[in-house]
């Protein structure tokens, strides 16, 4: 069975550390700050400017002044800082953020992402997604394997306008995790249930597929 | 006013001299920290031709959506501009022109204006459609496009508390741009929900030193909410 998105988010979760300094992209990415395992500290980076991003307010807790980077009202924890457009840019640029987890449109083996332009369409802008996968060294990257359609968004090289080039190396779809090296995908973890030929049957990008493909392991206790 | 007091009275003066055709840079993130009040004189005022440097465009009805209403906005530099139906038909007629500009060189940009800083180095964007057309270096085997700074003719920007000299402090995350586009204004004006007297702010714990600052004004805000997200108490 293909991952549900809280299963997606839980698998992420997996590759948090203590101390870490996570930034969570829109959607699913922002789901995995409910998995964070018992015990460990991480703070999330909004990028409008904000370092320890708490849970959204209760009602009467409600900040128009205080929110994320998708517009919506949220806290701070205990130990949070807030800071300039400027200043939050220096730190992902500057590579000071730990992992970063954001979506896309198609990811390829040369390590490029599309994520934020689909020509025909009305273009809405980057907003930081350029500057995220241009400064951070560890990113995952959670999409669906494959289109509605079957086409696979694991590609030789993508179609859409590019958000980074060479950038990407760690990919978590529906199917399964893989890594990106040598101009390949490496086929680490398979979902529970998906076999490894429905994988390579949706995967158009060059796919190493090793003698053993574990399935994938979740912490239920988070 | 005298010496230092940047204190105006009205928001007629606070915009005195802002023309068709100028460049005017604004704060926010969303409907976060705008200058509401601000954005409003403009619209009052009429100017056209507006170039506007804003991290995003309002939304239809407020913050710099109204702008567009009287279709006052030549061009927007931004990175994201995707709250707004009137924003979408005027850029598909051709109306409007966008600069779509990556969040943080977008800021960076604004930085470097207000530091006297002509242009800067990213790797954010190489290899992607904004770097299409820009000098290229090399730096430690990584590749590097070239962006150019960013100063506008006014800056309005949305401040918390500022004492009568134009020093500033910022509130949560309405801080967001407001203390770049300060710097980089060739008159800056900032409205606040509150002035105080000089020594009343700490001076440790000013965000914008009152030097970047032209004209203040206080005003007061609606402070629209764009994602209203709540927990159960």
């Amino acid at each position: 069975m293909a991952l549900s998105r809280e299963q997606i988010a839980m698998r992420v979760a997996r590759e948090l550390q203590d101390g870490f300094y996570v930034n969570l992209g829109i959607g699913i990415p922002t789901l995995v700050a409910n998995y964070v395992p018992k015990g460990m500290q991480v703070m999330l980076q909004s990028e409008n400017g904000l370092l320890g991003m708490g849970p959204f307010p209760t009602e009467d807790e409600i900040d128009a002044d205080l929110i994320n980077a998708g517009k919506q009202t949220v806290t701070t924890i205990p130990g949070a800082s807030i800071f300039s457009s400027a200043e939050s840019f220096a730190m992902i640029r500057g590579g000071h953020v730990d992992l970063t987890v954001l979506g896309a449109f198609e990811v390829d083996v040369a390590g490029n992402i599309a994520s934020w332009m689909i020509p025909g369409k009305l273009i809405k802008g980057m907003g930081g997604a350029m500057d995220l996968v241009a400064g951070a060294d560890n990113i995952i990257v959670t999409m669906t394997h494959a289109s509605k359609n079957g086409e696979s968004k694991l590609l030789t090289r993508c179609s859409l306008p590019l958000t980074g080039a060479g950038c990407i190396k760690r990919v978590l779809t529906d199917l399964a995790y893989l890594e990106i090296d040598n101009g390949a995908f490496i086929l680490k973890e398979r979902a529970p249930g998906v076999s490894v030929e429905e994988i390579v049957s949706k995967t158009e990008g060059k796919l190493i597929v090793p003698d053993h493909v574990p399935e994938m392991q979740f912490d239920e206790e988070a | 006013m005298a010496g230092f007091d940047k204190v105006v009275s009205s928001y007629e003066e606070a915009l005195a001299g802002l023309q068709d055709g100028m460049t005017v840079i604004a704060g926010g993130f969303g409907l976060c920290g705008i200058p509401e009040n601000l954005i409003a004189q403009i619209k009052k005022m009429g100017v056209k031709g507006l170039t506007v440097v804003s991290n995003n465009c309002g939304v239809d009805g407020f913050g710099l959506g109204i702008l567009l209403e009287d279709r006052q906005i030549k061009k927007m530099v931004s990175s994201y501009v995707g709250e707004n139906a009137l924003f979408e038909k005027q850029l598909l007629s051709g109306e409007l022109e966008v600069e779509l500009t990556p969040q943080g060189t977008l800021a960076e940009k604004i930085r470097a204006g207000g530091a006297g800083i002509p242009a800067f180095y990213t790797a954010t964007g190489y290899g992607t459609p904004v770097g299409e057309g820009k000098e290229v270096r090399e730096f430690n085997g990584r590749h590097y496009i070239m962006e150019e700074s960013i100063v506008g003719d006014f800056a309005i920007v949305k401040g918390w508390k500022a004492d009568r000299y134009g020093n500033v402090v910022y509130r949560h995350t309405a801080q967001n741009f407001n203390p770049l586009a300060a710097t980089a204004g060739k008159i800056t004006v900032v409205e606040v929900e509150e002035i105080v007297e000089p020594g009343e702010l700490d001076p440790t714990h000013i965000h914008t030193p009152g030097i970047y600052v032209n004209r203040v004004i206080k005003g007061s805000f609606e402070k629209r909410i764009e994602q209203r997200t709540v927990r159960k108490g």
